[in-house]
């Protein structure tokens, strides 16, 4: 048992290291380990574009998949997360403001009224989600995705009338393409956003436990749904300025290793992590070599692969149990 | 002791509950009993704090239970709810262990460990330790959140129905452990009980409650008569005694 974890681990790392390698020699730009030596030039595009980019992929997967995690077990429902509850569909309005109301706003700014939008996104959500009698597990999500499509679509009217559709579009189909150095360093904030929650584990397990549990254990159940509300609020206002709308991450990942290894946050956050890091590395590759040179935005392929493994879980869901 | 004064709940103008006014003594086990609908989980989660009361107060030991710090207060009392759906895949040794948050604030000690083993021990979970919650019966879990409960090491232990579920064998078992967790732990221990006579075999008093008031609070023998019994019950009991104990007969 103790070795078959230890190798689950070491092939868990190896495969992690793999994929951030081929991240980082794959592209336009003909880089080889070799000519990094070799080559000053090969030099520089390495750390101006590939190794941000590597970086960035790396950050924004463990954001929206650790985002997920929080969001299952505040929700107690396997099947939310920030693009299924509207939260990143909040941000996405909130930085379409940022654009007609200043356009030329610095990213933090953008950021923190991502966040902000974010945040009341999430809110929103959780309100209506109380206020709903009917709480059979597929009816949750399917709440947040009509609320997160009536916020698309007074998105869409607002950057059709501003002639802003296209700054849009880019934002809706999250690329990594235009990822270089000075550009995604805001997404550094989703690191230490993953110490905080490993700090909170163990109250945000509680908390998957429902608000009686949480409350006889002396847990103030309030208190650590808003503050992990506030986390991911934040993860998706930065991923969302930085990248884009990235779908489908955060119920893959959380929803696989939860399979694997119960819901224990605090052992599960390290696997929720790699896994959601190796999965976007994974996507990125597939969406950088099929139709290079040019490239497939990793949402889209997020989209196909996480459709997929969505439709999965909820036929799987179908047969352990009555819904 | 947990005394409650005036303490009343209503839904929409709709009152559900008092207002009452009683107490519940330190040590052994008290029963509550009555009809449907006669406020017993509303006063039990009104007890145990996770429910707001209309109006009126409840104290344990003096201390008032909606403006004691929470977590202090879990040291002291714990309390479970009847339905328990948890959507959670937990194991039953990390269930039981998060019971011991309030004196670990999830940093597990060696003491720690040690109430979760034996109250795993103590309602027989040892060998289903390591099992998900969703791979148990209905029965199996739970008797593992009662381990939680009993994990946490409180005093005073607030249990709405905790024979739901189980079948004749692990009642029996459940209300012996119970007994013993008194006896030997020194708890005070307060359950809703269905059966009027699972209530009186196991218990040291009974609290019987009808349409949101309590009509009497004694001992097994000022409660098992049929003039009291009938009137909680609205129907027709007979107490008769089997081995010196007091049945009650209400098939008829």
């Amino acid at each position: 048992m103790k070795t078959g974890r230890l190798a689950l681990r070491t092939g868990a790392v190896g495969a992690l290291l793999a994929l951030t390698t081929a991240s980082l020699l794959v592209g336009g730009y003909d880089i080889t380990i070799g000519n990094l030596f070799s080559d000053p030039a090969a030099r520089e595009m390495f750390f101006i574009s590939r190794v941000p980019r590597t970086l960035a992929l790396i950050l924004a997967g463990v954001a929206m998949s650790v985002s997920g995690l929080i969001m299952q077990m505040i929700t107690q429902n396997r099947f939310v997360e920030p693009t299924t509850t509207g939260t990143a569909q909040w941000a996405g309005l909130g930085i379409l403001v940022t654009l007609i109301i200043a356009p030329n706003t610095p990213p933090l700014t953008k950021m923190v009224v991502a966040s902000v939008f974010a945040m009341t996104g999430s809110l929103v959500f959780l309100w209506v989600l109380r206020r709903v009698a009917l709480k059979s597990s597929l009816i949750v999500p399917l709440i947040g995705i009509m609320l997160g499509a009536v916020v698309s679509a007074v998105t869409v009217y607002l950057a059709a009338s501003f002639n802003l559709l296209q700054s849009m579009s880019a934002w809706r189909s999250g690329g990594f393409s235009g990822i270089v150095r000075g550009h995604y360093e805001p997404l550094w904030v989703v690191g230490a956003i993953t110490v905080a929650v490993f700090f909170l584990a163990d109250r945000l397990t509680v908390a998957g436990l429902g608000r009686d549990v949480a409350r006889s254990v002396g847990i103030n159940y309030e208190r650590v749904i808003f503050v992990a509300t506030l986390l991911v609020a934040v993860a998706t206002g930065v991923t969302s300025v930085v990248v884009g709308f990235l779908p489908f991450l955060g119920l893959v990942v959380p929803n696989i290793v939860s399979l694997v290894r119960g819901d224990n946050v605090r052992g599960n956050l390290p696997w929720v992590a790699a896994l959601g890091a190796a999965l976007i590395l994974l996507c990125d590759l597939i969406g950088r070599t099929v139709v290079a040179p040019m490239e497939i935005p990793v949402s889209v392929v997020l989209g196909a692969i996480g459709a997929a493994v969505f439709i999965a879980l909820v036929l799987r869901q179908r047969r352990h149990a009555a819904f | 002791m947990i005394e409650f004064s005036d303490l009343h709940k209503e839904y929409q103008g709709q009152s559900v509950l008092g207002p009452v006014t009683g107490a519940i003594e330190k040590g052994g086990i008290t029963s509550i009993v009555g009809p449907n609908g006669a406020g017993k989980s509303t006063l039990l989660t009104m007890m145990g704090r996770l429910l707001d009361p209309t109006g009126g107060t409840v104290t344990i030991e003096g201390r008032d239970v909606f403006t004691t710090k929470s977590r202090d207060l879990a040291r002291n009392l714990s309390i479970l709810r009847q339905e328990n759906q948890f959507t959670a895949r937990l194991r039953v040794r990390e269930l039981v262990a998060f019971g011991r948050f309030p004196h670990s604030q999830g940093r597990l000690t060696e003491e720690d460990l040690e109430h979760v083993r034996a109250s795993m021990e103590f309602l027989n979970l040892t060998a289903l330790a390591d099992r998900y919650l969703d791979q148990l019966s209905g029965g199996q879990r739970q008797r593992a959140y009662v381990a939680m409960v009993l994990a946490q090491d409180t005093e005073y232990v607030l249990l709405d129905e905790p024979l739901n579920n189980l079948d004749m064998k692990h009642s029996v078992l459940m209300m012996r452990q119970l007994r013993r967790a008194a006896d030997q732990l020194g708890k005070t221990i307060v359950i809703i009980i269905h059966d009027i006579n699972f209530a009186a075999a196991h218990s040291d008093r009974i609290m019987a409650l009808r349409d949101g008031q309590v009509v009497t609070t004694g001992t097994i023998g000022e409660i098992m008569r049929d003039t009291v019994l009938t009137e909680v019950f609205d129907t027709p009991v007979k107490v008769i005694e089997v081995d010196a104990k007091p049945i009650a007969i209400y098939y008829s």
